[in-house]
């Protein structure tokens, strides 16, 4: 089990400031979920620990700085799903799946038998057997996001980047997905961190939350503490019910501001 | 048992199909013209050229080497620029995921025709004095010097980042070569013909020593296209997530153009402007054999060369008095062809 730290983060699109100074340790295993509003800085602060944006301070790997890595092996140990990713109409589930492979191969190389065979067990073990000669342009929204995960997966990264994994999913798919991020996690003891917007989903399935408000992060902790009331209509603007269930969970209910004609 | 399928998911029936039909096409290419032996003659006269074979043909002298001088050199240098262009092309169209993409994208065709131009121009004060034909050198030169302009301007504009910028700095590069070279033979309109010959493409004058001109090049470039053929399927997810997982995508870019580049400039340098075969041969290859690059680069190479050395035979025909340019053939053949598989392909996906 690997921990990710984060040491004084920042990110900078030329003038304008995505992130600035966030300063976070994952334990290993755990699950930390980001949330706040649109353009808070969650996709940029996973982003920036999957070596795609440029960022100052650390990001620590069990202790040792990810930017030193070469990015082949910054890829073995972190493994990001985008919040839209590319999935070519043409490509077949298993190339795609095949895909997650790249940091174990050479520049030259080719995959080996052991990675074929990996491949193999991460579809069997997400149910895509059938799905496996399919092209991706053939497949519903949730087959193409447990195929998303099945790469992640193929990836054997000990970290798991995931931006809004479920934005694009029903409900039902919704529970699905997450559900099966958290049982491989607890199966391979990874590390998640997720960016998400159902903030009842957020508290459900993660350890902690961190609530980011324009590149700060202005609270963090378990769901019941970061979730309420006035600390979302301060940061979203937006009126909400709090309910806590008798099991733990933190409910968040959105309120209708215009009374009823 | 799935692990099978993970594997066999990869291999294609087409592999042994396209080297027989590149097979047919040399064999084809080589029989057919004028003044050679028979056509049932030249298989065996082709043996005769292999070490400790000979074989009584019964050609006369003069038609053995009609086919060993003029005409195979000639098959051979359309198989290997075919190959090439063909290769090239669908690296390019990998590499900046764009299938409209073709070979001459980052302005190698206007700076050869443009190096070709100035040498003509040129070359009709100095007589013929020179000791190597400077034509292939000097196109040779020039493509190369128009992408290392392209590639220069479009990094200096964040190419490096956005693949865009690259392929707008191609078409301005592309643009002003073009420009000048019309200003050019607007003051000379005495070499227009000599050029436009050039620029429409050439495989008549094909010589061994052309073969050997480009032959090193040709190997190389398509030898490290190869070898990239597993990274482009990785690029098809965009370049945040290739990099994302591990592949440094800037040195992937760079690397392809350059080989690209390096053997479409050697190519175009002796054979002239050839359209088409780049940006054809791959969506044939495609349509016919999936969107994987493993499977796309190795077939364009024996595709692109069956697809040139057949274009070829009609120009040799049709040849009174002056041939058919093969660019003009090359074009003429394969836009019905490929639109009528485009059609096929369409209904049967329906």
């Amino acid at each position: 089990m690997t921990s990710l730290a984060f040491v004084d983060v920042s990110v900078k699109y030329g003038s304008a400031i995505a992130v600035q100074g966030f300063t976070d340790t994952v334990r290993p295993g755990e699950w930390l979920c980001l949330i706040g509003p649109n353009g808070a800085g969650k996709s940029s602060l996973l982003r920036s620990a999957a070596g795609l944006v440029k960022h100052e301070g650390n990001i620590l790997v069990d202790g040792s700085p990810l930017h030193l890595r070469t990015s082949r092996r910054r890829a073995a140990l972190v493994a990001h799903v985008p919040q839209s990713p590319a999935m070519p109409d043409d490509m077949t589930a298993t190339e795609y799946v095949l895909l997650g492979r790249n940091p174990y191969v050479g520049y030259f190389g080719n995959e080996s038998k052991h990675d074929r065979m990996m491949v193999a067990r991460v579809i069997e073990r997400l149910d895509l057997e059938e799905f496996a000669t399919r092209r991706l342009g053939t497949l519903s929204g949730g087959e193409r996001q447990r195929l998303v995960i099945a790469r992640a997966l193929a990836q054997e990264a000990p970290i798991m980047l995931l931006d809004e994994p479920t934005s694009a999913l029903d409900i039902g798919h919704q529970q699905q997905a997450l559900e099966l991020v958290d049982s491989l996690r607890r199966e391979h003891g990874f590390t998640v961190v997720s960016a998400m917007h159902d903030l009842t989903l957020a508290g459900l399935y993660s350890d902690r939350l961190a609530l980011l408000h324009q590149g700060y992060c202005v609270a963090t902790g378990p769901a019941e503490q970061v979730l309420k009331a006035e600390t979302l209509s301060e940061f979203y603007g937006v009126s909400v019910t709090v309910l806590h269930e008798p099991d733990g969970t933190v409910v968040v209910v959105p309120r209708r501001t215009v009374p009823l004609a | 048992m799935l692990a099978e399928q993970v594997r066999d998911s990869e291999r294609s029936w087409w592999m042994p199909v396209a080297c027989i039909m590149l097979a047919v096409a040399f064999l084809f290419g080589a029989m057919v013209g004028p003044a050679g032996p028979v056509w049932w003659r030249v298989p065996a006269e082709l043996l005769n050229h292999l070490p400790l074979i000979h074989i009584k043909t019964g050609a006369t002298e003069l038609q053995s080497t009609v086919l060993w001088q003029i005409r195979m050199p000639r098959v051979v240098l359309a198989g290997i620029v075919g190959s090439m262009l063909s290769i090239a092309g669908a690296s390019y169209q990998g590499v900046f995921r764009n299938p409209l993409v073709d070979p001459y994208l980052l302005g190698v065709a206007a700076g050869a025709g443009l190096g070709a131009t100035v040498i003509i121009v040129a070359g009709r004060a100095s007589s013929s004095s020179w000791p190597v034909d400077p034509l292939p050198i000097a196109a040779f030169v020039g493509g190369l010097i128009a992408v290392m302009i392209t590639y220069s301007v479009g990094a200096a504009f964040g190419a490096v980042k956005s693949s865009a910028t690259l392929v707008l700095a191609g078409v301005a590069v592309t643009s002003l070569a073009t420009a000048i070279q019309t200003f050019m033979l607007q003051r000379n309109t005495d070499v227009v013909r000599q050029v436009y010959s050039w620029i429409l493409g050439r495989l008549s004058t094909a010589t061994w020593h052309d073969v050997r001109l480009v032959l090193p090049y040709v190997v190389v470039s398509t030898g490290v296209l190869l070898w990239h053929r597993r990274l482009l399927d990785v690029l098809r997810v965009g370049d945040d997530e290739a990099q994302s997982l591990g592949a440094r995508v800037d040195r992937i870019r760079l690397t392809v153009v350059i080989a690209a580049t390096l053997g479409t400039a050697a190519v175009v340098s002796v054979s002239g402007l050839i359209g088409f075969v780049g940006i054809v041969v791959p969506h044939l290859v495609r349509l016919l054999a999936g969107s994987s690059y493993r499977r796309i680069l190795p077939l364009t190479v024996l595709l692109g060369a069956a697809f040139l050395i057949v274009a070829d035979i009609p120009g040799r025909i049709l040849s009174d008095p002056a041939e058919t340019p093969i660019g003009v053939v090359t074009a003429f053949l394969g836009a019905p062809f490929f639109i009528i598989v485009l059609r096929s392909r369409q209904g049967a996906s329906r």
